[in-house]
């Protein structure tokens, strides 16, 4: 085997992969162009609803007395648990050095970033006095879940931001060098972006070495901040008296639903990416096929988990939970409640446990029903508990004792959600969706491997010529023996 | 307040003219230039709205002069500061009991408690409850304020300490400090509280007028703030009794001092309150929670009234749907 063709071969691939990398953030087609326009549109009709609910007043929306926590609590948790989906793939796959992870990790971080910026936004919004939201700071009480939700939700923000931001910057001095070649607009904008987030990387051995070190260190450190923000979120919950959230079991089962629609949500963003970028010689079935098994042992837990929840209070039915759970399970909730386990738990559970079921058009259907599914769990979660107090609910009037999203909310959670897509689209149009030093590490790492390979086998043949020879020799002084 | 009680009990008529007459000289203030005097007076006034009606007003150098209603503004008292608000009346543990078996389901306590706060015919601070916990059991009426928990599971959850535990028992919100997030909305397993969710009613508004704030007499409300039953602690100052108190024709919100062991009704009876108590066996509402409310149950044992009409409850139970407001019957 030629060592210098090999090289060349992988310096021709690594040209390749950057040159594919790039070429996104260069273009800024029609449908792009498009897309953004009707995210702004969504965006400004939801900002002009909760401008409305700023001077009108919560009473805008459908939340009342009873029901005073609605659809924007619960897009807070499902929007948090879509967070954790970052770590898991970066910081879990990292540390466990899985191989397959490298094509993944940015989106996956990104995933993280944008949605703890608009799930942390989520109890402002909620806010009644959002003008007063330095009382936090002046008043802030450390015994309150909501503080410890500020604390850990700031925390796994600082985390996430840094953890998405270090393996960029190897990246953005790419960027940097290989904006001088090919012309595009804002040339000037993007170099001094790029210059200024490259933060003079050079490549030099002891930067790589520092990155590499402080990497590692991130990857342990966000892995117990990540638990800990959705642990305390569902403590917002646990830490009340109410049926149906008076639950010990809630921290575990809150990370691992965040876990578990989470990498449902970054499965969705590789077959986007993959798709819409052409990316499909680094992302492929088999990555496909190995997310698919994290998040049918995800959704298996997941599935223990409920059954925690719910068997545990429906086998002893105890007074105020048992009306709760008579609703939920054959009252008015019951039709979303079923289908939602039905959808969120014992269909993808059938589905991914077979190869077929892991190939990427039945994988991305499944994860879009998890991902829808796991929003309607979490208004399950908040809306039926709200409605089923201890006091009976009596003469009051219609409107308090039902609960359903009006536009308001739907406006401001829709154009949370355009938000969310919107700062994802102008990221992939500025900075390369995969991280480029980290695939190509990948390549290197599968050429020594092939390199590896056939020299095994060179020696294999090797040694089967020499086994051969002795062989024959060897023979030859035992029927000497023997006669 | 035990020195009051005993003069109530001399005086059971007009339980309040006393202490209001004491309050009286004690501020000695002129609202539009004249002052009201005496609950009785006051009662006259409040019941009687019509335009120009003449009554006789004793002014603060003790001369009597004869208005027209619609010149005199109930008398209030400056209220007292925020930190004063906050700490509570010094060596007091307040304390309600209800007796059930004399509880009609008049309502007369929330309306008085919706008059005295300005309140919403929704807001409910005080609101009577048709109970039936079992089919086998006596149906019967729950009048519910808010409970003044000892170990509140409320103030807990609030970030921001607008909603405390005072020393005299008593649970008030801070207004200008509430950030609505309605945590304790949430952590109340009572369902107590109650959220402004728009700009306040104008006509409350204005009648309420420019009262500077006090987490004490809970208004002027403030939207997207969290409001909630009070004990009236500006009327407790004022050594008078809350407003669900003297509003009850049936006698059976008691109040008082739980130091003194005394607590009173609207009649002006003043009882032993650890005897009352352990004599007829008092509970308090989902004592399993472990919330430790300040106020007390007597069990509707040997009802005074005929028993609840049920038909709403078992329509409720039949139809799985909750009952609806009559808004147009409530009368503020």
């Amino acid at each position: 085997m030629n060592l210098e063709n090999e090289k060349i071969d992988i310096k021709n691939e690594i040209e390749i992969l950057r040159e594919d990398c790039l070429r996104p953030t260069r273009t800024f087609s029609r449908n792009t162009q498009i897309w953004i326009g009707s995210l702004l549109v969504i965006i400004g009709w939801g900002l002009y609803c909760y401008i409305h609910q700023l001077r009108q007043g919560l009473g805008v929306t459908a939340m009342r007395n009873y029901v005073s926590w609605g659809l924007y609590i619960s897009t807070f948790v499902f929007f948090i648990g879509i967070s954790h989906s970052g770590t898991l793939v970066s910081a879990i796959l990292r540390i466990t050095k899985q191989e397959w992870r490298r094509p993944i990790t940015r989106s996956a971080e990104l995933l993280t970033f944008v949605s703890l910026c608009f799930g942390g936004i989520q109890p402002i919004i909620d806010l009644g006095r959002p003008d007063r939201i330095f009382n936090l700071v002046l008043f802030g009480r450390l015994q309150s879940p909501l503080i410890w939700d500020i604390i850990s939700i700031c925390t796994y923000f600082c985390g996430s931001t840094v953890f998405l931001f270090l393996p960029m910057i190897p990246d953005m001095a790419l960027c940097r060098d290989k904006l001088v070649v090919c012309d595009t607009r804002y040339k000037k904008f993007k170099k001094w972006l790029y210059t200024f987030m490259a933060i003079g990387w050079k490549g030099t051995k002891s930067q790589w070495h520092r990155l590499e070190k402080t990497m590692t260190i991130m990857t342990i450190i966000i892995i117990p901040v990540a638990v800990s923000v959705h642990t305390v979120v569902s403590y917002i919950f646990a830490m009340t008296l109410r049926p149906g959230w008076d639950s010990t079991v809630f921290g575990p089962y809150f990370v691992v639903g965040a876990l578990y629609s989470g990498s449902a949500c970054v499965i969705l963003g590789m077959a986007a990416f993959r798709k819409l970028y052409h990316l499909e010689k680094y992302i492929t079935p088999r990555h496909f096929d190995l997310i698919g098994r994290v998040v049918l042992a995800l959704t298996l837990i997941y599935a223990y988990m409920n059954l925690n929840e719910y068997w545990i209070p429906a086998y002893k039915m105890a007074t105020a939970e048992g009306h709760l759970l008579n609703d939920l399970f054959s009252g008015s909730y019951s039709t979303a409640f079923w289908t939602c386990q039905f959808g969120t738990v014992l269909l993808p559970i059938l589905i991914m446990s077979f190869p077929k079921g892991r190939k990427i058009t039945p994988l991305v259907i499944t994860c879009i029903i998890i991902a829808a599914g796991a929003w309607v769990k979490r208004y399950l979660i908040v809306v039926p508990t709200l409605l089923h107090p201890f006091m009976p609910i009596q003469e009051v009037p219609g409107t308090w004792s039902t609960y359903f999203p009006n536009y308001v909310e739907f406006s401001v959670t829709a154009a949370c959600l355009a938000g969310i897509f919107l700062v994802i689209t102008l990221f992939s149009k500025l900075f390369p969706m995969m991280a480029v030093w980290e695939v190509e590490e990948g390549i290197q790492i599968e050429h020594d491997k092939q390199a590896v390979i056939e020299l095994r086998e060179q020696r294999e043949v090797a040694e089967a010529k020499q086994m051969k020879e002795p062989k024959a020799k060897l023979i030859t002084p035992i029927t000497n023996t023997n006669n | 307040m035990a020195e009051e009680n005993n003069k109530n009990e001399n005086n059971a008529g007009t339980p309040s003219e006393n202490a209001g007459r004491r309050n009286f000289l004690k501020y000695g203030a002129l609202t539009a230039g004249l002052t009201l005097v005496g609950g009785s007076l006051l009662k006259v006034f409040a019941d009687n709205k019509e335009q120009g009606e003449k009554m006789k007003v004793l002014s603060s150098d003790g001369k009597v002069y004869e208005a027209t209603c619609n010149q005199l503004q109930e008398f209030r008292p400056a209220p007292v500061s925020n930190a004063e608000a906050r700490k509570g009346i010094p060596n007091k543990k307040f304390v309600m009991v209800f007796d059930l078996s004399k509880c009609d389901g008049c309502k007369k306590c929330t309306e008085a408690c919706q008059k005295m706060h300005y309140t919403e015919s929704d807001r409910e601070w005080i609101k009577v409850f048709t109970m039936h916990d079992a089919k086998a059991e006596a149906p019967y009426y729950l009048p519910k304020p808010c409970f003044h928990c000892d170990n509140p599971t409320c103030t807990k959850v609030c970030p921001v300490n607008a909603t405390f535990k005072r020393e005299d028992g008593i649970v008030l919100v801070d207004n200008e400090r509430c950030i609505g997030c309605r945590m304790c909305m949430a952590a109340c397993p009572y369902s107590t509280r109650f959220f402004n969710w728009s700009h306040p009613n104008s006509d409350q508004t204005a009648a309420i007028g420019n009262l500077p704030y006090s987490p004490e007499q809970s208004v002027p409300r403030r939207m997207g703030t969290v409001e909630k039953c009070d004990f009236c602690p500006d009327m407790l100052r004022q050594g008078k009794m809350p407003a669900c108190v003297t509003g009850c024709p049936m006698d059976v919100i008691y109040f008082g001092d739980q130091n003194e062991d005394a607590v009173t009704n609207a009649s002006g009876v003043t009882v032993k309150l650890s005897q009352f108590l352990e004599q007829n066996a008092a509970y308090r509402q989902l004592e399993e929670l472990g919330t430790e409310p300040r106020v007390y149950y007597l069990p509707p044992k040997n009802r005074k009234y005929p028993a609840p009409d049920l038909k709403n409850i078992e329509k409720e139970k039949k139809e799985k749907k909750h009952i609806d407001m009559d808004m147009s019957s409530m009368q503020m």
